[in-house]
């Protein structure tokens, strides 16, 4: 009410901050929760890994499975195929990386079956390099799951996995 | 809402919008220089902290609707996995529950004030009566949500409420059915009890602007009950009374929030973790607190249609409180007949409420009974007989005189309240 031209904080300038730290603080706490809620549930969490029996796929064969809403594509790659991607040169490549880079033993690969363009699922055994063709672009990969052909930007990702026994592993 | 806005934006781009939607001229008028009457007490601020609740249950409730499944056969486990496996699921549930019973224990105490200061009276009487559509509506959101987890309370509420319908001559099982979609409560009925659980709040949040702008034509009552007659008589709404509704609200959030963290189950009827089976109803049907006086009055007649008008009719007689109450003099301050006879009300509601949380039987109906008709008799024959008969004790001439005794009388215009009977017609 004075009209002291105080240029030192009062006891009411303290107030007000120690007031609206709370505040902010409280606020902060109960939006917390509202956000986090639409995060992936303790549910869908706990079915983020996938078991793969690879016993029943035999050498040129390839199945896809269903890891965390997601296609895995999982190929018995023949050895004309691994000799194949294995002599392309990197300077080829969009996303240069060598095969052996992307896979734990040379007749497995485990690529997730998402197109890096814009999300579809590509198609098994299309296209010129015996590897991928994406239905909705055009976009092409080889049998390393490596893009060959745009407007796909990079590779299909390999996921973790570990060979649990060596004719099963678990993916995520 | 009081005159034109005399607001001016500061910045260059606010006057530019301004000129085009004075959106914050309306604000500026209705919430930062709007003149309350200076001696509002607490009892006020629970306009404020009603208003936090319609939206924090707006907020937890779609929230909730994420995760939410209204399939009879799913319902009940996807609120388990709310609980269980949603992120924060158990804070979001709890917090909406919890929030019910508080909305209702706020709109409860917003209720009994207006009753007791007379806020009703000319010229809020239209403020009034969308209040009593607001709360109206607040008990059907309110019973609808309650029966969308799908427990035993939840189908057996629902089964109860619903045939009250039926007590309808010609038309009532017709109506029922109608109601159900089926011949019982089942899928078909929680899904529609959905939808329109979901979405009554935002028809309460369209009444309750009317609300907050019938308030603001004729500005708050206040406990002198006299009409703010100078520029001392008020105060502007900020700073005064957004940091009064702050802290009120404050306080109230904390009793909230202890429920919320220490007695989460504290209102939820055990019965309510059992799923719905249409074959069996459980020994003691209770509704929510805060239905219990109107389910003890319904108990209490033993003819099926008159019970349900009689239950009915507790709730529509406040719609017409306005003219029921005949006394000129409009807060119970200044009315000493009116003021015993109100908390009689008060206890005798209380009274209903235990009531009504008792098994229907012997003593508990006759004493139902007792407080059903002193409910009645306190809106038909002592209000509009008060105003005739009451002699009010002594009115301050203005809110400064009320504040300040009659000293503050210096500054406003003397004028003497008289202090007689006041007759009406």
């Amino acid at each position: 009410m004075s009209e002291a031209l105080a240029t030192e904080p009062t006891r009411r300038d303290m107030l007000y901050v120690a007031t609206t730290a709370v505040a902010a603080v409280g606020v902060g706490g109960m939006l917390w929760p509202l956000v986090d809620q639409m995060n992936p549930d303790s549910a869908t969490l706990s079915m983020a890994t996938t078991e793969v029996d690879l016993t029943p796929i035999a050498v040129g064969q390839e199945i896809t499975v269903k890891w965390q809403g997601k296609p895995l594509f999982v190929r018995h790659r023949t050895p004309k195929e691994i000799a194949d991607v294995r002599a392309v040169p990197l300077t080829d490549l969009i996303d240069p990386e060598t095969d052996e880079a992307r896979v734990q033993k040379p007749e497995w690969l485990v690529v997730v079956g998402v197109c890096t363009h814009l999300g579809c699922t590509p198609n098994g055994y299309e296209g010129k390099f015996n590897g991928w063709l994406c239905p909705c672009h055009g976009s092409q990969y080889d049998a390393s799951g490596r893009v060959r052909v745009g407007p796909a930007p990079l590779n299909l990702p390999v996921p973790k996995y570990v060979f649990t026994k060596p004719t099963s592993i678990v993916v995520g | 809402m009081s005159g034109p806005s005399t607001y001016v934006p500061q910045s260059a781009l606010g006057r530019w919008f301004e000129k085009r939607l004075p959106i914050m001229g309306l604000v500026h008028s209705s919430f930062v220089v709007f003149p309350n009457p200076r001696n509002l007490n607490y009892f006020w601020t629970f306009g404020g902290i009603l208003s936090f609740m319609l939206v924090a249950q707006i907020i937890t409730g779609v929230t909730l609707a994420m995760h939410y499944v209204p399939d009879a056969k799913l319902a009940f486990d996807s609120v388990e996995h709310i609980m269980r496996d949603v992120n924060f699921g158990w804070l979001l549930r709890y917090s909406h529950a919890i929030g019910a019973t508080m909305f209702f224990l706020a709109v409860y105490i917003h209720m009994l004030r207006g009753l007791y200061y007379g806020s009703y009276k000319e010229p809020r009487e239209v403020l009034w009566i969308l209040g009593v559509i607001i709360f109206l509506l607040m008990m059907a959101t309110a019973f609808m949500g309650y029966v969308l987890p799908w427990g035993q309370m939840s189908f057996w509420g629902a089964t109860v409420i619903t045939n009250l319908f039926s007590a309808i001559p010609l038309v009532g099982s017709t109506i029922t059915t109608w109601l159900w979609g089926g011949y019982s409560v089942g899928g078909p009925t929680l899904n529609r009890f959905f939808a329109l659980h979901y979405l009554l709040p935002f028809m309460i949040a369209g009444v309750v602007v009317l609300h907050v702008w019938a308030l603001h034509v004729p500005g708050s009552n206040n406990p002198a009950g006299v009409e703010p007659q100078t520029e001392k008589d008020t105060l502007p709404f900020h700073p005064y009374f957004t940091a009064k509704d702050a802290f009120a609200l404050s306080c109230f959030l904390v009793f909230f929030a202890w429920f919320v963290f220490f007695v989460p189950d504290y209102f939820l009827n055990p019965a309510n973790v059992i799923e719905a089976n249409p074959l069996v109803t459980p020994q003691h049907i209770v509704p929510e607190w805060y239905f219990l006086p109107y389910y003890a009055i319904l108990r209490a007649v033993p003819n099926k249609l008159i019970g349900v008008i009689a239950m009915f009719a507790s709730i529509g007689l406040f719609a017409f409180l306005p003219w029921l109450d005949t006394s000129k003099i409009r807060s119970g301050k200044y009315r000493p007949l009116f003021r015993i006879f109100f908390w009689a009300f008060v206890a005798c509601v209380i009274g209903l409420g235990y009531l009504g949380s008792m098994p229907p039987e012997g003593g508990y109906i006759i004493a139902s009974r007792i407080l059903l008709s002193y409910y009645f008799i306190f809106f038909i024959l002592i209000l509009p007989m008060l105003g005739l008969f009451e002699t009010p004790s002594k009115v301050p001439a203005s809110i400064a005189e009320a504040v300040l005794g009659s000293g503050g009388a210096a500054y406003v215009q003397p004028k003497n309240a008289a202090a007689e009977p006041n007759t009406k017609g």
